[in-house]
C-alpha cells in the first residue's frame, strides 16, 4: 500500500555548512542500495528529509531491506503522500490511512504535526487539535493519550502532505563515501571484516588488501576472502580487493629470521605493503581487525612493534572488543559462516608454535636486518604482481 | 602437460557415454512410466542398461535397481537389509576402513538400537579374517566390507570372507561396497556368494548422479524412498534415464578389453610407485604384498615433512591433480580413519596424498607427475610447520 518512504537521517543533522555533502552521499548511497530491488525508484532530497518515491510496483520487504543495509539512515518510514491537502482533503485521506493501517481500532494515539509550508491555513498546534478532533469523530473507539500513546500519527505538511505512523530503524552512522577512504588488511577470519564494516559506518569508503600464499593458502581461502568482500560490500558499496602474492616474503622471512618473531616480522611487512597501495590509491589510514591480546601477535607490545612500520593512522575499531562481541556482529552483518569455513590463510600458517608474546621493536628490527639483501625486490614484485578485484 | 590423476574421485566421462545422454535428452526424453510411444523408448533404454549391466556381473537384471549414485546404493543396502531384517537379529559387522557412504548410515543405525562390531585391519588394509568370525553371533544380520579401499587401494577377498561367513551363520547378508572394484575387477556376486553390491556410474567414465545395486533374487529389503513405486517399489522416482543409458554405455565400454585395460592401470602402478620410492622422505602405503595384490588404479603416498594440502596445491599449481590422502586443516582436524587403521605414522597422516588413475591415463601423466614432485618436494620442504 505504501508508494513512498520517508527516510530520517542520523547525526548528518547537526552538521553545520556541509550537511549538503552528507546529504548528497547519503541520497547517492540510498539509489544505490535501491539498484538491486525490482522496480523504479525515485530518491529526493528536500528541507532535511530524504524521500524515496516507488514509480513503478514494487516487493515493500526487499525494498526496506535494501535501505536498511545503508549507514546514516536513522529511521525509514513508509509514508502515504496526500497531493491534494486542502483541509476538507487531508483530513479524510489521513482517516482512510488511518482506518487501512489500523483495522483495529482499540488503541490510543496522538497527532503530531509539523508545518513546513507556513503558508498553510493551520499552524501545526491547530493541525493536532484538529485532526485528533475529526479522527475522534470518525473512529469513536479511539482514544488519545498525549504522553505514551500507543501509535504516534505523524503528518508533515510541506509542497505535499504527507503521513505516516510506522518507524523501521536504520543502521545509524555515516553514509559511505563522505569521510574519505581506509585499507583493510582483510583476511579470511572473523575480526577483519568486523572492523571495515564498523569503520564504513563512520562514512569511509573502503578498499581491501589480502596477503595471498600459494600453495600454502588455496584457491579456495582466497575465494573465501573474496566472498566476504563481497558480503561486506552489500553495506559499504563495491570494494576494491588487492591480492598481494606473498609466499616469497614469507619464506624469505622464515628462512632468515628467528622463528618465533615470524609472525610479527611478517605483520610488519604486511603493514608496510598494505601502506604503499593505500597511498597509491588516495586512502588516508589503514584498518584492521586486531583487538588487545587476542592472539600472540596482538599483544600490546606486538601491536607496538607491528605499528612502528606505519606513517599513516591505523584504525582499530576492535581493539577494546571481546571476541564474543565481534562474533555477534559478524552474525549480525553476515559474515560469521563464511569467515569460520576452514581454509587457511596464511596468519595462521606460518606461526611459530611459541610465538613470542613481548617482542621489543629493536629486536624485531635487528632480526630484519638480515632481510636487507632481497627483501626490497621481493616487495616490489609482490606489489607488482598484485590482483586487484572488483567486490560488489 | 596436465595430469588429472584423481580418477578414485571422479572420472572423465566416455565420449560415447555424452553422446548417448544427449540423445536421451534431446529425443527420447519421455517419462518411462508414461504408456505412449515416447514413454517405451525411455524404458527401452533402461532395459538394455540394466542388461548390460547384468551380463557385465553375470546376475539377472531384475537384480538391479537403479540409484542416485554409489552413496545412496550404500544406504539402501544397510539401511534396507536392517529394517527389513530386524526381526532377525539386530547385529552388523562392518569394518575401520568403510567410506563415509557405509560407516554413517551405521552409526545410523546404531542410534536405532543395531549393534554394530567394526572390524581392524592389518598395515596392508586386510581384514581380520579370525576377529570377523569371532564377531558373528545369533544376532548378527549382516557384514558389510568394501571390495576395495578408496584411500589406499587394499583388495579383500570376498569370496574367502563370505564363504566363511556362511559356513559359519548361513543367513547372514553380505554386502559389498564395490564402488571402487567395478570396471576394475570381473565381480561374480553369485560366485563370490555377494548379496548386496553397490555401484556408483561416475568411477567408470559415466555420469555423476546414478549408480546401481544389485539386490540377489529373494533378498528382503525396505525402500528407503517411497513414492510412485518405479522399480518395483524398491527405489522410487522417475528414473534417471541419461544417467542410466549413460552408465549403461559405460559399462559396457569399460569391461570392453578388459584384461587390457587393467594391465594398462598396473603398469602405470608400477611406473608411479618405482618414481616415488627413489624421492627422499617418501612413503607408499599398503603395498606389502605386493602392488598385484592392490587396487591397480590407486596409489597413496605420504611426504615427510609436508602437509597434503600445501602439496596438493603446489602441484595444482602445474596442472596435477591429485587427492589428500586425509582431508584435514587446522581448524578442523578430520584425519583418516582409514591411513589410521593401517598405522600410518601420526605425523605422516596429515602429510598423505592419493594418485588414481584410469583407463585413460597415461605414460607421460605419470612421468610428469614424478617430475614436478621431484622440483616441488625440495622448495616445499623449505618451510615445515612444527
Amino acid at each position: 500500500m505504501y508508494k513512498a518512504f520517508l527516510i530520517k537521517y542520523a547525526e548528518i543533522g547537526i552538521k553545520g555548512k556541509n550537511r549538503y555533502i552528507f546529504e548528497n552521499a547519503l541520497r547517492d548511497r540510498i539509489k544505490h542500495s535501491l539498484d538491486s530491488v525490482e522496480g523504479e525508484f525515485h530518491v529526493s532530497k528536500e528541507q532535511g528529509r530524504i524521500y524515496v518515491e516507488a514509480l513503478t510496483d514494487y516487493d515493500f520487504d526487499e525494498a526496506v531491506e535494501a535501505m536498511k543495509r545503508v549507514f546514516g539512515i536513522a529511521q525509514i518510514c513508509p509514508v502515504k503522500i496526500i497531493d491534494e491537502f486542502a483541509w476538507e482533503n487531508l483530513t479524510k485521506e489521513v482517516g482512510d490511512f488511518v482506518d487501512k493501517v489500523y483495522p483495529d481500532k482499540n488503541f490510543s494515539f496522538k497527532v503530531e504535526a509539523k508545518r513546513g509550508d507556513k503558508s498553510y491555513p493551520y499552524t501545526s498546534p491547530e493541525i493536532c487539535v484538529e485532526m485528533g478532533a475529526y479522527l475522534l469523530d470518525r473512529f469513536p473507539e479511539m482514544k488519545v493519550d498525549v504522553k505514551t500513546p500507543d501509535v504516534r500519527i505523524n503528518i508533515e505538511v510541506r509542497h505535499k502532505a504527507y503521513v505516516y505512523s510506522e518507524i523501521i530503524h536504520g543502521l545509524g552512522g555515516m553514509p559511505v563515501g563522505c569521510n574519505g577512504k581506509a585499507m583493510l588488511l582483510l583476511s579470511g577470519g572473523i575480526d577483519s571484516p568486523v572492523a571495515g564494516y564498523m569503520v564504513a559506518k563512520r562514512g569511509v569508503t573502503i578498499e581491501a588488501t589480502y596477503f595471498h600464499a600459494p600453495p600454502y593458502t588455496s584457491e579456495r581461502a582466497k575465494q573465501k576472502v573474496v566472498d566476504l568482500a563481497k558480503i561486506v560490500s552489500r553495506y559499504t558499496g563495491p570494494i576494491k580487493l588487492n591480492v598481494i602474492n606473498f609466499t616469497d616474503i614469507q619464506l624469505y622471512i622464515y628462512e632468515q629470521c628467528p622463528h618465533d618473531e615470524l609472525t610479527i616480522i611478517m605483520r610488519r611487512y604486511m603493514m608496510k605493503i598494505a601502506e604503499t597501495i593505500a597511498k597509491e590509491n588516495n586512502c588516508l589510514g589503514l584498518i584492521t581487525g586486531e583487538s588487545i591480546g587476542q592472539v600472540a601477535s596482538q599483544t600490546m607490545q606486538s601491536l607496538n612493534a607491528t605499528n612502528a612500520v606505519c606513517t599513516m593512522p591505523v584504525y582499530r575499531p576492535l581493539i577494546a572488543f571481546d571476541k564474543q562481541d565481534i562474533v555477534t556482529i559478524a552474525e549480525r552483518i553476515d559474515t560469521y559462516e563464511t569467515s569460520v569455513l576452514p581454509f587457511e590463510d596464511c596468519c595462521t600458517i606460518f606461526v611459530a608454535k611459541h610465538p613470542v608474546t613481548k617482542p621489543s621493536l629493536k629486536a624485531i628490527e635487528h632480526s630484519e636486518y638480515k632481510l636487507q639483501e632481497k627483501i626490497d625486490e621481493l616487495v616490489q614484485t609482490a606489489l607488482e604482481t598484485r590482483e586487484v578485484i572488483m567486490c560488489e | 602437460m596436465e595430469a588429472y590423476l584423481d580418477n578414485a574421485a571422479t572420472t572423465k566421462p566416455f565420449h560415447e557415454v555424452c553422446d548417448i545422454m544427449l540423445k536421451t535428452m534431446k529425443e527420447d526424453y519421455g517419462n518411462p512410466s508414461s504408456m505412449h510411444l515416447k514413454g517405451v523408448e525411455a524404458e527401452n533404454y533402461i532395459k538394455k542398461a540394466k542388461e548390460i549391466i547384468a551380463a557385465s556381473l553375470k546376475v539377472e537384471p531384475k537384480e538391479i535397481i537403479f540409484t542416485s549414485g554409489g552413496t545412496e546404493s550404500n544406504n539402501t543396502a544397510l539401511i534396507g537389509v536392517a529394517l527389513a531384517n530386524k526381526r532377525s537379529g539386530n547385529h552388523i559387522i562392518t569394518t575401520k576402513i568403510e567410506h563415509a557412504s557405509v560407516h554413517n548410515p551405521v552409526i545410523f543405525l546404531e542410534d536405532m538400537g543395531f549393534r554394530v562390531t567394526y572390524l581392524d585391519v592389518d598395515e596392508n588394509g586386510k581384514v581380520d579374517q579370525e576377529q570377523l568370525l569371532d564377531s558373528i553371533c545369533d544376532d548378527t544380520i549382516l557384514v558389510s566390507i568394501m571390495y576395495v579401499n578408496n584411500e589406499m587401494g587394499a583388495v579383500q577377498d570376498v569370496e574367502a570372507i563370505s564363504k566363511a561367513i556362511k559356513d559359519k551363520k548361513k543367513d547372514i547378508l553380505f554386502h559389498v561396497d564395490a564402488i571402487q572394484a567395478y570396471g576394475k575387477y570381473k565381480i561374480r556376486p553369485k560366485k563370490q556368494g555377494i548379496d548386496l553390491l553397490s555401484v556408483s556410474g561416475h568411477k567408470i567414465h559415466g555420469p555423476k548422479g546414478i549408480g546401481f545395486l544389485y539386490i540377489k533374487d529373494k533378498v528382503k529389503i525396505k525402500p528407503i524412498i517411497y513414492g510412485g513405486e518405479q522399480q518395483k517399489g524398491m527405489r522410487s522416482g522417475t528414473e534417471n534415464v541419461p544417467g542410466i543409458a549413460g552408465m549403461g554405455k559405460a559399462a559396457e565400454l569399460i569391461y570392453k578389453d578388459h584384461e587390457k585395460k587393467v594391465a594398462h592401470l598396473y603398469e602405470l602402478k608400477e611406473r608411479l610407485v618405482a618414481g616415488l620410492q627413489q624421492i627422499e622422505g617418501v612413503t607408499v602405503n599398503g603395498i606389502g604384498l605386493g602392488i598385484e595384490n592392490t587396487a591397480p588404479h590407486v596409489v597413496s603416498a605420504s611426504f615427510a615433512d609436508i602437509r597434503s594440502e600445501v602439496l596438493l596445491h603446489a602441484l595444482e599449481e602445474r596442472d596435477v591433480y591429485v587427492s589428500s590422502g586425509s582431508a584435514c586443516s587446522s581448524n578442523h582436524p578430520a584425519l583418516s580413519g582409514t591411513l589410521q587403521a593401517i598405522g600410518v605414522k601420526k605425523q605422516l597422516l596429515d602429510s598423505t596424498l592419493r594418485f588414481s588413475f584410469s583407463v585413460e591415463t597415461t605414460e607421460e601423466e605419470i612421468d610428469y607427475a614424478l617430475v614436478m614432485l621431484n622440483e616441488l618436494l625440495p622448495m616445499l620442504r623449505r618451510f615445515t610447520r612444527h
